[in-house]
């Protein structure tokens, strides 16, 4: 190559990487093609990955896509799914600062606040009908208002839980314990843990969480469960220096030093404890319903173990739990033909009974597990819901009366305080205490913790 | 008169010089970034990415320090950022861990490194060997090799503690203790990182010449003598910029933090500042304004390390 010629190669090296760097600062997405060719396109985040239950799954939500357009040809349903984007929240908070979400993008309930700071979403207020959305109504209160602001509407919900007791059958009877008589109060819980820690093994009766914002997280529940509160009301002031929280904190103690019914692992985060109850290490926990397909999932457990009650209290009933769920934003800059469109594909794949996450035979043919309370969407007694309980009972292939506690006796849900992250993180210091210190001060670990509560409601963030 | 003629006669020459200048320089220019035009090619496109990945981020931070967004509206804000973060609960304790864990990681992870490189130094024979097996742990992937020490710290049945049992020796609950939560840490860092600064130490050690060890030797000095008054002298330099650069990695603590103590450790003890700056952009509202305030903090720190070593670097040369 002569010198010439090498300097015209580098030249243009030169200009396409400039050019390469430019594109790569420039949008990459616009609503040109949103209706290219009298039809419309929308671009749908979370479908199943293609490694869930061995891509069934995949393939089922594409023939959901397939039939979809069939009723609706005007419109074109692009689907993606990148690794773990829909369980990781940190990759969440980079797209919307990024805006590189889909036009219909999947969130938590708790993620409503972040999504609007972003300037992300469309209000979908006025495009939200019974032509579009038909059981609208019947959606439950909790779920809906998760996902509204000054009455204005940013999200469908499509799934929604509250936290109960889940329990370890085949540990419950090797220690002696009736399954079917699962634990109603702490009190209760707290015999049980220690007949099953007492097989020995590496077994723990019971197992909470201390670290990631997850020991804040399930001290809420508990001080919930018992009738308190993070904060007031308003959301002004703390409230975790209170005769509640103290309860919960001493019987966590106290199952860990006095019964040693917890084992001596602490600071366990999310994956750590469901980790350890696939190993079939865990008597009890605290959770929703989907951290039992979690531990079949991806901890290799078995739906047989399990089962589920609902949130233990104080001296009876829990006054209260924990809710949460997720939903579907509209990407704000949509069309109204986009948000239509949107709105009608999460009718079809998500909120219809016999359809897309509650078509009970295509997922007991794929080998799902069908009959787990896995979603508290419709009101109880609402016709959907009623429909979805029936098509569940027709198809199962769990134990439904295995779930029977939790669903029979629904608890009154809460969902999470304000800057309920930042409050998690501090409550982790007394759960991560309590849990790990034999001579934990618990007086003195609440009253801390409730001042830097304070801080943080007067600081915001 | 004699200064009429002299000067016009002193300024005659200048000139005609300044005018070739003038006349020949675009000329010469051109043909210089002709010449140097292949450099240029290279060169932009290392210059892109640290424009777009690492200064453009830096100068973005320290703007988003002084905002705030909210609603999709941002608006400036003064010095509110900092005196928020600055009343972050865990604020103090993240900045007391991670000089804690900055300074235990000097003794260790700073003296350690060097000591085994001047025993690898000393062996004749398996020399190679040894220096890739104390290579090995750099090339574990860190999130695998502290999932290691993770199971080793288990206070139930981990190893470490096994091992303690087996020499009568009292037990730990190491991450999950106030008092053995930094040191847990920085034993595992020490372990996972030390490779490469070996590495660095023995190819210092081997510019050190020989001949000065014989004469120290001739002199009847013993290898402690002969590593204060030989080794450390002639090894200074490397010795002074790697001093620099370990506090500059050290005080970007996160991973170990992350891994081993569930993040913030029991009641804070292992936050750390990189952590704490995580917490705010991704857990506590997507406080990214928070989280750049607290980005500014630790940068002015670092530069003051950074600094130095951008003074000692040429002294090298």
């Amino acid at each position: 190559m002569s010198a010439r010629h090498y300097r015209k190669v580098a030249a243009v090296a030169l200009a396409t990487t400039v050019g390469l760097g430019l594109a790569a600062c420039g949008s990459s997405s616009g609503n040109a093609a949103a209706s290219a060719g009298g039809k419309t396109t929308i671009v749908v985040d979370c479908a199943p990955l293609k490694t869930d239950n061995g891509g069934k799954t995949l393939q089922q939500w594409n023939a959901d896509v397939a039939a979809f357009e069939k009723i609706h040809p005007d419109v074109v349903i692009r689907s993606i799914s990148v690794g773990a984007q829909c369980d990781n929240p940190p990759d969440f908070t980079a797209r919307l600062q990024g805006g590189t979400q889909a036009d219909v993008f999947y969130g938590y309930m708790t993620d409503l606040n972040q999504v609007l700071d972003a300037d992300q979403a469309a209000d979908i207020t006025k495009y939200v009908n019974k032509d579009t959305v038909p059981n609208w109504d019947q959606i439950t209160d909790v779920a809906k208002s998760a996902f509204t602001e000054d009455g204005k509407i940013y999200a469908v919900p499509f799934y929604s839980y509250t936290m109960g007791l889940v329990y370890n059958k085949k540990l419950f009877t090797q220690a002696g314990l009736d399954p079917s008589k699962p634990p109603a109060t702490w009190q209760d819980v707290r015999t049980a843990a220690k007949a099953i820690a007492a097989l020995g093994n590496g077994i723990v009766g019971y197992q909470d969480y201390s670290a990631q914002n997850t020991g804040g997280w399930h001290f809420t529940a508990e001080l919930y469960a018992r009738g308190g509160a993070d904060v007031s009301a308003d959301g002004k002031t703390a409230t975790v220096n209170t005769p509640q929280a103290q309860a919960v904190l001493q019987t966590l103690h106290d199952m860990r030093f006095v019964d040693n019914s917890m084992g001596a692992k602490q600071l366990l985060g999310w994956a750590d404890l469901l980790n350890n109850a696939g190993g079939g290490k865990v008597g009890m926990y605290i959770g929703a319903p989907d951290t039992v397909q979690s531990i079949v999932n991806q901890f290799k457990g078995s739906y047989a173990d399990w089962a589920m009650a609902p949130m233990p209290g104080d001296n009876g009933p829990a006054q209260a739990t924990l809710g949460g769920g997720n939903g579907y934003f509209f990407k704000k800059g949509d069309t109204p033909a986009q948000i239509k469109a949107g709105l009608e594909w999460l009718s079809f794949e998500e909120l219809t009974p016999g359809q897309g996450q509650f078509n009970y035979v295509a997922q007991k043919a794929e080998g799902l597990p069908v009959g787990l309370p896995l979603s508290q969407l419709f009101t109880v007694g609402s016709a959907t819901g009623k429909q979805i309980d029936t098509l569940a009972q027709q198809n199962t292939n769990l134990t439904l009366t295995d779930y029977a506690p939790y669903v029979n006796n629904p608890v009154k849900a809460i969902i999470e305080p304000p800057n309920a992250q930042a409050i998690y993180a501090v409550l982790d210091g007394p759960m991560g205490a309590v849990l790990t210190q034999p001579n934990a001060n618990i007086t003195q670990l609440l009253s801390d913790a409730n001042t830097k509560i304070q801080t943080i409601l007067s600081q915001g963030s | 008169m004699a200064a009429t003629t002299v000067a016009p006669s002193a300024k005659a020459p200048a000139r005609p010089v300044m005018q070739r200048g003038r006349a020949h320089r675009p000329g010469r220019l051109r043909r210089r970034a002709a010449d140097n035009l292949t450099g240029y090619a290279f060169l932009v496109g290392g210059v892109l990415c640290f424009a777009f990945f690492s200064w453009y981020p830096m100068v973005r931070e320290f703007i988003m320090s002084f905002q705030r967004t909210r609603r999709g509206v941002t608006t400036w804000v003064g010095w509110d950022n900092y005196v928020r973060v600055w009343h972050d609960p865990a604020f103090t304790a993240a900045w007391k861990n991670t000089i804690e864990f900055t300074l235990l990681a000097l003794v260790l992870g700073y003296a350690l490194p060097f000591l085994i490189a001047v025993l690898l130094n000393e062996f004749r024979h398996a020399r190679g060997y040894l220096r890739v097996l104390v290579y090995i742990p750099v090339m574990l992937p860190p999130a695998s090799g502290l999932f290691l020490f993770k199971y080793a710290y288990d206070p139930g049945n981990g190893v470490f503690n096994e091992v303690l049992r087996a020499l009568h020796l009292p037990t730990s609950q190491w991450v999950q203790s106030e008092a053995m939560t930094i040191p847990s840490l920085v034993i595992a860092s020490t372990w996972l990182n030390m490779g490469s600064a070996v590495l660095i130490y023995l190819a210092a050690l081997q510019n050190v010449p020989g001949e000065l060890y014989e004469a120290a030797e001739l002199d009847g000095a013993g290898l402690l003598r002969r590593i204060w008054h030989v080794t450390v002298p002639q090894t200074r330099l490397i010795l002074s910029l790697m001093f620099l650069l370990q506090i500059v990695a050290t005080m970007q603590l996160f991973i170990e933090p992350f891994i081993l103590a569930g993040g913030s450790g029991v009641q804070n003890h292992a936050e750390s500042i990189v952590y704490l700056i995580y917490q705010h952009a991704f857990s506590f509202n997507h406080d990214l304004n928070g989280a750049a305030a607290l980005g500014v903090m630790l940068m002015l720190v670092l530069l003051v390390f950074s600094g130095l070593y951008t003074w000692l670097s040429p002294k090298q040369d």
